[in-house]
């Protein structure tokens, strides 16, 4: 516990490698894009920053049901570190999507589907955040925080339904497109393996910060526990 | 009645109940005294099926706790120093209501009965909020025998009462205990457990540190018995 | 063992259903008896009805946009609704009385089930009450069968998500001010569908174009319903 373990170094430098020939990629193996130019680069990332934060928010309502049902501490530290990460990476997401729209959509902000959606889930992981400060004994905020994670997560999906059912002009990725949506562009082969590749690197780095947050998180409750030892 | 073996509570940061044995024989009074942070209230709340024990055996009446909880909760009566009871309703409609909790046969006659018991009857249409803390305490007690348990616990049950209401809350104590009934009682306050109690139980650190029965100590000896296994513990 | 508690053990659905209307009769009771919630949310709606008349220069005599009249519907409701839940929930808290209802021998979800339809009857008649006031001042019916319907559904949703919610709020030290930080962003597709159901009601529009609102809303219920029945044990059990 106290020494880093091994496996975590090496997952250490292969994110860094990742990510320096990610960002290598995006900038000079992607080709440019033709309406757009180069603001166009930011859709790697902001997607791959999008796909964490919800990867880390399914995390942390997974780890919340196991929590509830064996009680074990460790699935608690999972899940606060999971939306922790979770959201700094949809704040990314936010951003760099505001720094895209600027220019495409000429404006910074709209309250389309996936940008209410986006900020509706901050809300409720900031919510969450507050929940576990207002709870002083630590068994009862770690299962109140596991059902908020649960309940908060099952909400996002209902959010966004409710969202798209007025017209959007964001984007979509993957599946069909609907007509009228702005900054919309189809990607090359070369695009393509970019943006896979942002994707694969950023779930490294979800995977490595999560790691190092988990073991903080279990060596804090080692020294709470030798601080009230001593206090006997 | 009550058994426990080697009972452990651990909450994520500390271990307050460190395999503790406690046994209770049917009719018993224990008195189970010990130093504020001796786990008295955790280990009450893990009797009362409030809080689940983290590792060994509890058994109620022959039923194990967690599991058979709705079984153990039908034998037992709490009374804790919050009167459990709402402002806003009369006597009679909080006894009406815990009784239709409690699926009590013949709700009428059983709450008539038990206000009397308690010196209440006369009060019985007035609301809860009116009345003084010895009474809310005593319907408190009222509300703990309406389904006619086999084990009462008591968790400090004189806090924040004046002499007069704790010598008046002891008769309807001794009163309740009387009928055969398996009670435990937390108090710090030696005195009154001394009354009251068959046997007295000191828990220090998470254990049971000492247990004496009532017959083999004299009143005054107490203190000191009480003083030594806390400090040896 | 006498033959009513031999009853309940060999139907659980029976003490389940008593422990039920127990607590919801108690909570209505209690209710009656000072009307401290009921008139705190009335007192509530009102004030908020006054300020939307003049933030949003509201006037009774041309016609408002419709979409306009359910969003101030609806901010009434979710509002004055956050109040009447953090009250009935601090209610069992202070007393320690939600300790008194674990001790009883019935399911918890019969208390769930119990506080939540309390919870909602509170709402029910603070919408009963707001509902004519607020066509009487702003000139439109809003008696329509159709957007009582939508009043339910909304009502059912917010409740159920809301009683589970405040049932963690009371138990934290921030509480009073907990409750809708944990609330709103949950419950905000009830809130969209229900003022753009309300609206398309109000508006007359076809009934296909509100379906899809209403199906969100009904959605909603069921899987929030679902939910807090699972998990309101780890909220009152230690």
């Amino acid at each position: 516990m106290q020494t880093k373990p091994r496996l975590l170094t090496v997952l250490d430098f292969v994110t860094a490698a990742l990510f320096v020939l990610a960002t290598g990629m995006v900038f000079f193996y992607a080709p440019l894009e033709a309406v757009m130019g180069q603001v166009q680069r930011v859709f790697y990332f902001h997607v791959a920053a999008g796909w964490v934060g919800m990867l880390s928010f399914l995390v942390a309502a997974i780890a919340g049901v196991v929590y509830l049902t064996s009680t074990n501490r460790k699935w608690d530290i999972v899940s606060l570190s999971a939306i922790e990460i979770g959201i700094v990476f949809a704040f990314i997401n936010i951003v760099s999507g505001s720094i895209w729209a600027r220019p495409i959509w000429n404006t910074w902000w709209t309250w389309d589907p996936r940008l209410t959606t986006a900020t509706v889930m901050e809300l409720i992981y900031a919510a969450y955040l507050m929940l576990r400060q207002g709870i002083e004994d630590p068994d009862r905020r770690a299962r109140f925080g596991a059902v908020y994670a649960i309940v908060g997560f099952v909400s996002v999906p209902l959010t966004f339904f409710s969202a798209r059912l007025f017209r959007t002009i964001h984007p979509i990725v993957i599946g069909t497109n609907e007509a009228g949506a702005e900054g919309d562009f189809d990607m090359t082969p070369m695009m393509l393996q970019t943006f896979m590749f942002s994707l694969l690197t950023f779930t490294f780095i979800f995977a490595d910060l999560l790691w190092h947050r988990i073991r903080v998180g279990r060596l804090a409750d080692k020294v709470e526990q030798l601080r009230l030892k001593t206090i006997e | 009645m009550i058994e426990v073996h080697r009972l452990i509570k651990r909450f994520s940061l500390k271990t307050v109940l460190r395999g503790l044995d406690f046994h209770v024989e049917r009719g018993e009074f224990v008195a189970l005294l010990g130093p504020n942070g001796a786990g008295k209230t955790t280990f009450l709340r893990i009797l009362a099926s409030l809080s689940r024990p983290s590792l060994g055996e509890v058994r109620i009446a022959g039923f194990r706790l967690p599991g058979q909880a709705a079984a153990v909760r039908r034998r037992l009566g709490v009374v804790s120093h919050l009167p459990l009871l709402y402002g806003d309703l009369t006597a009679e409609e909080n006894l009406r209501f815990y009784g239709r909790m409690y699926s009590v046969p013949d709700l009428d006659g059983r709450v008539t009965e038990v206000l009397e018991m308690v010196g209440l009857a006369s009060r019985r249409r007035d609301l809860v909020r009116t009345f003084s803390r010895g009474m809310q305490q005593r319907l408190a007690i009222g509300r703990a025998v309406l389904h006619d348990p086999d084990v009462m616990l008591f968790d400090e049950p004189h806090t924040g009462l004046d002499q007069d209401a704790s010598a008046m809350l002891d008769t309807v104590l001794s009163e309740v205990a009387a009928r055969g009934r398996t009670v435990v009682m937390t108090s710090h306050d030696l005195a009154r457990a001394a009354d009251l109690a068959s046997r007295f139980d000191i828990l220090s650190r998470g254990v049971i540190a000492a247990s004496v029965q009532r017959a083999d100590i004299a009143a005054n000896d107490l203190l000191a018995f009480y003083r030594q296994a806390t400090q040896e513990a | 063992m006498t033959r009513d508690t031999q009853d309940t053990v060999r139907n659980p659905l029976l003490s389940f259903s008593r422990a039920l209307s127990a607590v919801v009769w108690k909570d209505l009771s209690a209710e009656m008896r000072s009307r401290e919630l009921l008139s705190a949310m009335l007192v509530f709606a009102l004030l908020v009805i006054l300020i939307f008349n003049f933030a949003l220069d509201l006037d009774p005599k041309t016609r408002q946009e419709s979409t306009i009249t359910a969003g101030v519907l609806w901010v009434i409701f979710t509002f004055a609704g956050t109040l009447g839940l953090n009250r009935s929930m601090a209610v069992e808290k202070d007393r320690g009385c939600i300790d008194g209802l674990l001790l009883a021998p019935v399911d918890r979800s019969a208390i769930y089930f119990g506080k939540t339809i309390a919870n909602l009857v509170f709402m029910l008649i603070v919408e009963i009450i707001v509902l004519p006031i607020y066509s009487l001042l702003y000139n439109v019916n809003l008696f329509q069968p159709g957007l009582l319907l939508v009043t339910l559904l909304g009502s059912v949703g917010y409740v159920a998500v809301g009683t589970l919610l405040a049932t963690m709020a009371v138990q934290a030290r921030t509480r009073d001010v907990l409750l809708p930080i944990l609330l709103f962003p949950v419950v905000l597709p009830i809130v969209l569908g229900a003022v753009k159901a309300s609206g398309g009601f109000l508006d007359g529009i076809e009934m296909a174009e509100i379906r899809p609102w209403l199906n969100l809303l009904v959605v909603y219920d069921i899987i929030f319903i679902a939910i807090a029945f699972m998990v309101f044990d780890f909220v009152v059990e230690e």
